[in-house]
């Protein structure tokens, strides 16, 4: 299978500290690896350096031209309706309004296109740069911490729907997170960024829909943990004395 | 590895701007004002500027040191920018005041706004004869001609960027405790200072104009006393020491603002966006 990114001995220093310090990482075509780390690691770096907003000191990085990002943060254009904001940067005319238009509607935003963003919820509006990201037809989609800012109900709505469009669209994903859980939900692969460099890349071998109560699901889950410094109590036999 | 190996796949090309040296920065920004004046000096050696027209560079520097040596630039100076900066305290002042009421409160909005608009529209220019029927030829005209002029810049850049403090953070202000006057001064007039700087930057532009205006009153001193003498004798080279003057008075008034952006923003992030 052909390959979307490709990254070899990458380095990036600020001031003296490394916060990338020799990385490898490849992400075929249409796979979803989910990056994770503690905070400060560098996982947004790499983003930034994959999405071309920051460069590399040294290293080798190799991505598809097409694609996209989805922020932390929703970053609408304030003074444009949702569609414009959706169809931003795209040549004009109705050809794109359509798409923008579908786009808007795979994420269950149609009769939101008039909209002005300040009226929209934090989930909706997160879904709007969604749809922002998607109408390019990405090659590599980049999500930094999409679901962060936003609450846990919606998150998981957010998760299903993001699962769903990248299967639909199939674009390689990678997504930068903390939460240890939507990594193991969403990803193909997951690997954990320390010291500068991946200390886990494992693939993700349960069927979907995965069920966080599965055996592997937690066992893979407390791998992660661990790597990531959160030690849990090994799980209680059943029928054991609490 | 090279992009040959990977077809399809691009190494991203981040546009960032390249930190730049201070001197650097400096250079360029001397370089405009530099320009103009190798211009003048050219124009002027070639032939091309008449010296009835305007004075070649040297010319002007020799008036300059004349004036200098004899007194007359230094007094006129310090009573020109005396008025000039009198006249703008107040008028800042006022501007603020009045930008803060009706930015902040609604009640002062609707009814300072439409009368304010309405004298804004007026040419202070036009008022110079008015004036002196009122405050008579003597300082406080003067004054008080810089002040009304000075007013209104500010007032429209302090009131617009009152309205534009994030009502979110006035609400959770407001939830502490904090209000009316500790509000303004804690939380909108800092949330403004950017307006309020280039409110302060047009009033102290419009200053100068307004000083020139105002010593056309029957004026015995200041740069416009010394430039109504130098036109009856037709010294254009004195007439040009005094628009040099003004031109520098303006940089000058530049520099203070971008040295107040920086004293009184520090939490601002340097690098602006481009």
């Amino acid at each position: 299978m052909s390959v979307a990114v490709h990254i070899e001995g990458l380095r990036r220093t600020f001031g003296t500290r490394s916060v990338l310090d020799g990385l490898a990482l490849d992400i075929r075509r249409g796979e979803f690896v989910a990056l994770l780390g503690a905070s400060g690691t560098g996982k947004t770096t790499l983003l930034r350096i994959l999405g071309a907003l920051d460069r590399p000191d040294a290293g080798t990085v190799l991505v598809p031209e097409a694609r996209t990002i989805v922020f932390q943060e929703p970053r609408l254009v304030p003074s444009k309706r949702v569609l414009g904001n959706v169809v931003v940067g795209l040549p004009r005319g109705d050809a794109s309004r359509e798409r923008g238009l579908r786009a808007l509607a795979e994420v269950g935003l149609a009769d939101h296109a008039r909209a002005w963003p300040h009226t929209l919820s934090g989930g909706e509006a997160q879904r709007v740069a969604l749809a922002r990201a998607l109408v390019r037809e990405p090659e590599l989609l980049l999500l930094d911490e999409p679901f962060a800012a936003l609450d846990a109900l919606t998150r998981l709505k957010m998760q299903d729907l993001v699962g769903d469009l990248v299967r639909r669209h199939r674009p390689a994903v990678l997504l930068v997170t903390h939460d240890v859980d939507e990594a193991v939900r969403l990803a193909d692969r997951v690997a954990v960024l320390k010291d500068g460099d991946l200390v886990t890349d494992e693939t993700v071998t349960t069927d979907r829909p995965r069920d966080a109560t599965d055996p592997a699901f937690t066992a893979l889950r407390r791998r992660l943990l661990a790597d990531l410094g959160v030690r849990e109590p090994a799980p209680v036999e059943e029928g054991a004395v609490r | 590895m090279t992009e040959a190996s990977f077809p399809g796949l691009v190494v991203p090309r981040p546009k960032l701007p390249r930190p730049r040296r201070r001197e650097v920065t400096l250079a360029l920004r001397t370089a405009g004002p530099l320009a103009l004046l190798g211009g003048w000096w050219l124009a002027s050696a070639t032939g091309v500027l008449s010296p009835d027209v305007l004075a070649s560079p040297l010319t002007v520097l020799d008036a300059a040191r004349e004036l200098w040596s004899d007194g007359q630039l230094t007094d006129a100076l310090r009573v020109s920018l005396t008025r000039a900066v009198l006249g703008l305290a107040f008028g800042l002042a006022a501007g603020l005041l009045l930008g803060v009421v009706t930015g902040f409160w609604r009640l002062g909005e609707e009814l300072l706004d439409s009368p304010l608009q309405l004298l804004r529209a007026l040419p202070f220019l036009s008022l110079v004869p008015l004036f002196m029927v009122w405050f008579g030829i003597g300082e406080s005209a003067r004054i008080i001609l810089i002040a009304v002029a000075t007013t209104f810049p500010m007032y429209v850049s302090t009131a617009g960027g009152v309205r534009n403090v994030d009502r979110r953070l006035l609400e959770a202000m407001r939830s502490f405790g904090l209000g009316g006057w500790q509000l303004v001064r804690q939380v909108v007039l800092p949330g403004a200072l950017p307006s309020l700087l280039a409110g302060f930057r047009l009033s102290m532009t419009l200053s100068v104009i307004a000083l020139i205006a105002a010593e056309e009153i029957n004026s015995t001193s200041g740069i416009g006393y010394l430039m109504t003498q130098a036109q009856s004798f037709s010294r254009t080279d004195i007439l040009s020491v005094c628009v040099l003057i003004y031109g520098i008075l303006g940089i000058c008034a530049d520099l203070v603002a971008r040295l107040a952006e920086r004293v009184f923003m520090p939490w601002r992030v340097k690098e602006a966006a481009r």
